[in-house]
């Protein structure tokens, strides 16, 4: 009941916020994902207290081709879901300090994009899920098409035509699956249930992680990235940078993991390698980028680059770095985005070298900035650090010069990302920013709940740790299991 | 009281807080009373179960607070481990850090950043607590990389300035290069041993591996877990970023970069020292590193001229000495020397502290001279420390020091003569900064003459607790060759496992009284010839860089080791990411995906047709052609 609800209940709002007027449409939605996010707390208690029957719901929706609409949460899902619940108001949040026309629209067009998020981490039916994936591209293009910065359609059909590219071949391994089952059924677990012959692997492999690796992204799949990130309006790229891309690593660990062990295991190396290269070629180039957002993009590229390797480590502690990481990386990144953002609007530009000395004329912003930072440079006690330490030791259990590699990362992020906090925060103060105020009530609204994330699971990560164990171990004993029946 | 001891790291937290939140609020009274009364208490909880501790079977006990991180087979709890060590450490980590807390409040007055200053100070005193007071190697990482944070804030106090900006920076980036090597040490911990806590480390190493041959595993994980203490505790190559950490407020130096914070390379070693043990060809390269840092600092130091700077050489070359003590086995000396380390450099940098502030804010020696008339009580206490490094008895630094050299002449005395070297130079420069400063006739401007005064009580107050300690600290590892019991050593000898060190010095009495005859009398040589040159002759170095004689000039420069770096690493790192972005990225990456793309393009062209912009046609659409197609698909697949 309550995964139907998370769906639905936004698909309406979402829906009646384009006929009302902008003002009554961005109340509705704000009030529609608050209380989205009190229901995805709701789940998280009924989760604990095992009332599963609360959490999963299956109706016959085109049963002629046995299509059901069945969704439903277990542990991963569930802090996916929250992610989205909790970053969803955030957005929404950071966009109504801000006049954008058609601005129904707008709010209608996020909530839509909730509901297809959440859809696609609760479904338990391939169509389902498909449906929801190809749902959540449609308010993320407009979005960006509509309210993106120069160069907004060039930069977003680059970017339809990529997802769109890999959604196709995600459909053709799905409709594999789906021809394999002996009763013609699209429940996921009818597809686990299937024996496949290594062959077949090998091909829905292909399929499903081109899907998967171009919504991350991983490299040499990135380059629709950096120029969707700074052309989409910010609250665009926080859903993109946030929520979207954990739709790929999501995907990975429900489809990939379990449904090809073989292509897994001995494929599993170079995609370790693509990713270790990701990380160190994304830092190289951030190190150095004039444009703050567009820094922040590269950086996320060496984030999700740390995360699909540990996917293919085929270890819990690398699995469950992920499986956090997931949620700490769609915190931390929006919470920059956020911050980029703030800067903007106030001065103007993102170029590190106009700026600086915001401190003295925003001290506060200074240090939301800095705890900001700090946690996506996985300091220990913010969440940053539990995920990347977990994938790092984690990736080191299944290879050691890999992780070695990967690793740089701690040395790189505290570069590029220091060098952007004293190129725009610190040094002499300048006269022509001292119009710049500190932030507002309205902003602190979404800086501190973003704070209480960062040291909250920093401090005590096992709540969100122990939530993802259990389904973590089965896809692990899963992909071992299917391995050595080779 | 044991029970008790979260309290410890938890009321500095709890000032920390109070301080961040209250820090547009707070006066300079408030903020001073809430960051010395938080430190304080931790003070007096450390020294009470310090006080029991001693009392008891000296046996460790295991706090823990609560399970921090648990994934499938990782369990790392949040709990500390509290022994004679970790004990010892937090006695100097409260009690020093109170002291520069009581010092600061005087110090830093008038300051715009009053309660900033306090909330960062104090939440280095919390992460400093979890380094040493962590039973496991992951919580002692939290407060590593925690103190390296505090560092970086501290350092880069006065952020308008973007020197001290770039040191801030340096210091946090050179910490995070040697943090790698530690975060693969702990990797590799964990893949060896299956868990981080140090007990089960510690018992689980010898069985696992054969103690009688080298394993290269442990040497492997000792040698990475030392690049994280070259970062953190300033050895070469990693040493560059801590002279230039003197940016930071004056007590800040006296406390982080040198009594606290740097020696925690030092402590981590100190606390695996089960497994250092097994690792000789590791002590060997410390050795090695130890020494060739203590007599490379000391080299620059003879000609620096800032006043903090010649204290931050004399640092690095010290704690160049504590490894040296290390790769010797002799990690209690190592330890005491750390000890008494802490009294007498914090000591000397809250003298210069004072100096600094009588002087309204000059560093530079060659404006300084004569002030032993005006300001007695730091004249008094600085010399004391002086004499302390220096190693004259009675003096701290006589007892640790000699117990260094004593060792190295064990294992070789060859390593004893380049300790001495070391200390040689030691003494020359410590000398000619006292005869520089404080003797012969003032060269500064005469507002700053007339402004020259003794700092107040909250300054002099802790020069002078700091002096006691650094007269009467070495009396607790006296050796038994002078009639002592080498306190440290037995109370220590719980942590350290002194039977399976690969050292045994037993030097005979004769010659340990030649080693100390020899270190002392070299000493008083040194002082001599500092005295000739500044005191009698009353030099000033030259103002003017292009007088100084070629090796002078390398000095001064510090090897142009920075330069190197610059070149090696800094540059090459910037023109690849510039070229990584203009060719690789745009030109080919890029390239290939547009060419892909235009010929997707044609096909999109002609579906914009339908995109009326409409989402729920759009949709719709989707919805539809997607029910068809698999409709389709799935009726030719059955048939």
């Amino acid at each position: 009941m309550i995964a139907a609800l998370l769906i639905l209940f936004p698909l309406v709002t979402g829906l009646i916020c384009f006929a009302l007027p902008g003002k009554r449409a961005s109340r509705l939605a704000l009030e529609s994902s608050i209380l989205t996010f009190l229901v995805s707390l709701y789940a998280f208690y009924a989760f604990i207290n095992g009332q599963n029957e609360l959490l999963e719901v299956s109706y016959p929706w085109i049963p002629s081709i046995g299509i059901n609409f069945h969704v439903g949460i277990d542990g991963i899902s569930l802090l996916l879901v929250f992610l989205t619940a909790f970053l969803t108001p955030l957005i929404l949040l950071s966009s109504q300090s801000k006049a954008y026309s058609q601005s129904s629209n707008f709010n209608a067009l996020v909530i839509l994009m909730q509901a297809a998020l959440i859809g696609v981490f609760t479904a338990k039916d391939a169509f389902v899920f498909y449906v929801f994936w190809e749902l959540a591209l449609i308010p993320i293009y407009f979005i960006s098409l509509i309210w993106g910065g120069e160069n907004r359609k060039p930069v977003t059909f680059k970017f339809f035509i990529y997802t769109t590219v890999g959604s196709l071949l995600m459909l053709a391994s799905i409709l594999i699956l789906y021809s394999l089952t002996p009763t013609g059924s699209f429940e996921i677990a009818a597809f686990y249930a299937l024996p496949l012959p290594p062959i077949y692997q090998y091909i829905i492999f292909t399929g499903f992680f081109l899907a998967f690796a171009i919504k991350m992204p991983i490299f040499p799949l990135h380059t629709w990235q950096p120029d969707t990130y700074v052309t989409a309006p910010t609250e665009g790229t926080m859903l993109l940078s946030g929520i979207m891309l954990k739709m790929g690593i999501y995907g990975v660990i429900r489809w990939i993991l379990p449904l090809t062990p073989i292509p897994v295991v001995e494929w599993g190396w170079i995609i370790i390698l693509l990713a270790v290269i990701g990380i160190v070629y994304a830092s190289i180039i951030a190190l150095k980028q004039p444009n703050f957002k567009r820094m922040v993009a590269y950086v996320s590229i060496a984030h999700v680059g740390l995360m699909a390797a540990g996917l293919f480590a085929g270890n819990e502690v690398a699995l469950q770095g992920v499986v956090i990481q997931m949620l700490a990386h769609g915190i931390n990144v929006v919470g920059m985005f956020y911050i980029v953002d703030l800067i903007t609007r106030r001065t103007g530009t993102d170029v590190m070298d106009q700026l600086g000395g915001l401190r003295n004329q925003a001290p506060l912003l200074a240090t939301f900035f800095l705890i900001i930072l700090m946690a996506n440079i996985a300091l220990p006690l913010t969440n940053g650090f539990i995920g990347e330490y977990l994938l790092i030791i984690g990736l080191f259990q299944h290879d050691v010069w890999m992780a070695a590699v990967a690793a740089l990362t701690i040395i790189f992020g505290a570069a590029y990302m220091l060098n952007g906090y004293q190129k725009i925060m610190l040094g002499a103060k300048k006269e022509l920013y001292n119009h710049v105020t500190d932030v507002t009530t309205k902003e602190l609204l979404v800086l501190v709940p973003i704070t209480i994330m960062i040291i909250g699971m920093g401090v005590y990560p096992k709540f969100f740790l122990d939530i993802s164990a259990g389904p973590v171990k089965e896809i692990v004993n899963a992909l071992h299991q299917g391995y050595s029946m080779k | 009281m044991i029970n008790f001891i979260w309290l410890v790291p938890l009321l500095p937290l709890i000032g920390f807080l109070l301080l961040s939140f209250g820090s547009r609020k707070f006066s300079e009274g408030v903020s001073s009373l809430i960051g010395c009364g938080s430190i304080l208490g931790s003070f007096i909880i450390t020294a009470v179960t310090f006080v029991s501790f001693l009392s008891g079977d000296h046996a460790a006990v295991k706090v823990d607070c609560f399970d921090w991180i648990s994934a499938g087979v990782i369990n790392i709890s949040f709990s500390f481990l509290i022994d004679s060590l970790s004990l010892m450490m937090m006695m100097i980590i409260t009690g020093i850090g109170f002291l520069i807390h009581l010092y600061s409040s005087s110090y830093m007055h008038g300051d715009e950043g009053f309660t900033r200053y306090f909330s960062y100070l104090n939440l280095f005193i919390v992460s400093m607590l979890l380094l040493v007071m962590g039973s496991n190697y992951v919580v002692m990482f939290a407060g590593w990389e925690g103190v390296g944070l505090c560092s970086y804030l501290l350092i880069g106090f006065w952020f308008k300035n973007d020197p001290y900006n770039d040191a801030a920076k340096k210091a946090f980036i050179m910490n995070r290069i040697g943090d790698l090597g530690f975060l693969m040490g702990l990797a590799l911990i964990f893949k060896t041993f299956g868990t981080f806590d140090y007990a089960e480390i510690f018992a689980a190493a010898p069985n696992l591996i054969n103690p009688s041959t080298e394993s290269i595993v442990i040497i492997a994980i000792t040698l990475l877990l030392f690049i994280g203490a070259t970062g953190k505790s300033a050895q070469i190559p990693l040493y560059t970023w801590l002279p230039d950490a003197m940016a930071g407020p004056t007590p800040v130096s006296a406390l982080i970069h040198a009594a606290t914070m740097v020696t925690a390379g030092i402590y981590m070693i100190i606390r695996s020292n089960v497994l250092y043990t097994m690792a000789p060809t590791t002590l060997a390269v410390i050795t090695g590193i130890g020494i060739a840092t203590a007599i490379f600092a000391a080299t620059i130091g003879l000609v620096q001229n800032d006043i903090k700077k010649v204290l931050a050489y004399s640092t690095v070359s010290q704690l160049g000495y504590m490894f040296f003590a290390l790769g010797l086995g002799a990690y209690n000396t190592a330890f005491f020397h750390v000890m008494t380390h802490a009294f007498f450099k914090a000591l000397m940098f809250l003298g210069a502290g004072s100096v600094i502030h009588a002087m309204s804010g000059e560093q530079d020696m060659r404006f300084m001279g004569g002030l032993r008339k005006k300001l007695p009580i730091t004249f008094i206490t600085f010399l004391i420390g002086t004499l302390a490094i220096a190693g004259i008895p009675p003096f701290a630094g006589f007892f640790s020091k000699d117990e260094i050299l004593a060792a190295a002449y064990a294992q070789s005395p060859i390593l004893w003569g380049l300790g001495l070297i070391g200390a040689m130079f030691t003494t020359f420069y410590m000398f000619r900064l006292v005869f520089l400063t404080f003797f012969g006739d003032f060269r500064g401007t005469s507002d700053q003459a007339h402004h020259l005064h003794e700092s107040p009580w909250k300054m002099t107050v802790p020069l002078m607790i700091l002096a006691a300690l650094s007269t009467f600290g070495g009396f607790l590892g006296v050796p038994e060759v002078l009639g002592g019991s080498n306190w440290i050593k037995s109370f220590l000898g719980s942590v350290i496992n002194y039977e399976h060190g690969h050292v045994a010095h037993h030097l005979d009495h004769a010659t340990e009284y030649t080693l100390m005859a020899a270190s002392v009398g070299v000493a008083l040589v040194m002082i001599v010839i500092a005295w000739v040159m500044y005191g009698v002759k009353k030099q000033v170095p030259s103002r003017n860089e292009a007088e100084f004689s070629a090796p002078t000039k390398l000095l001064y420069n510090k090897y142009f080791i920075d330069e190197l770096y610059d070149i090696l690493f800094v540059k090459p790192l910037y023109f690849l990411s510039k070229l990584t972005h203009s060719i690789i990225e745009n030109k080919i990456i890029d390239g290939i995906v547009n060419a892909i793309g235009w010929l997707v393009g044609f096909g999109g062209q002609a579906l914009r047709v339908l995109q009326n912009g409409s989402v729920s046609f759009y949709l719709f659409l989707m919805v539809m052609g997607t029910t068809l197609l698999l409709t389709l698909v799935t009726y030719f697949i059955k048939n």
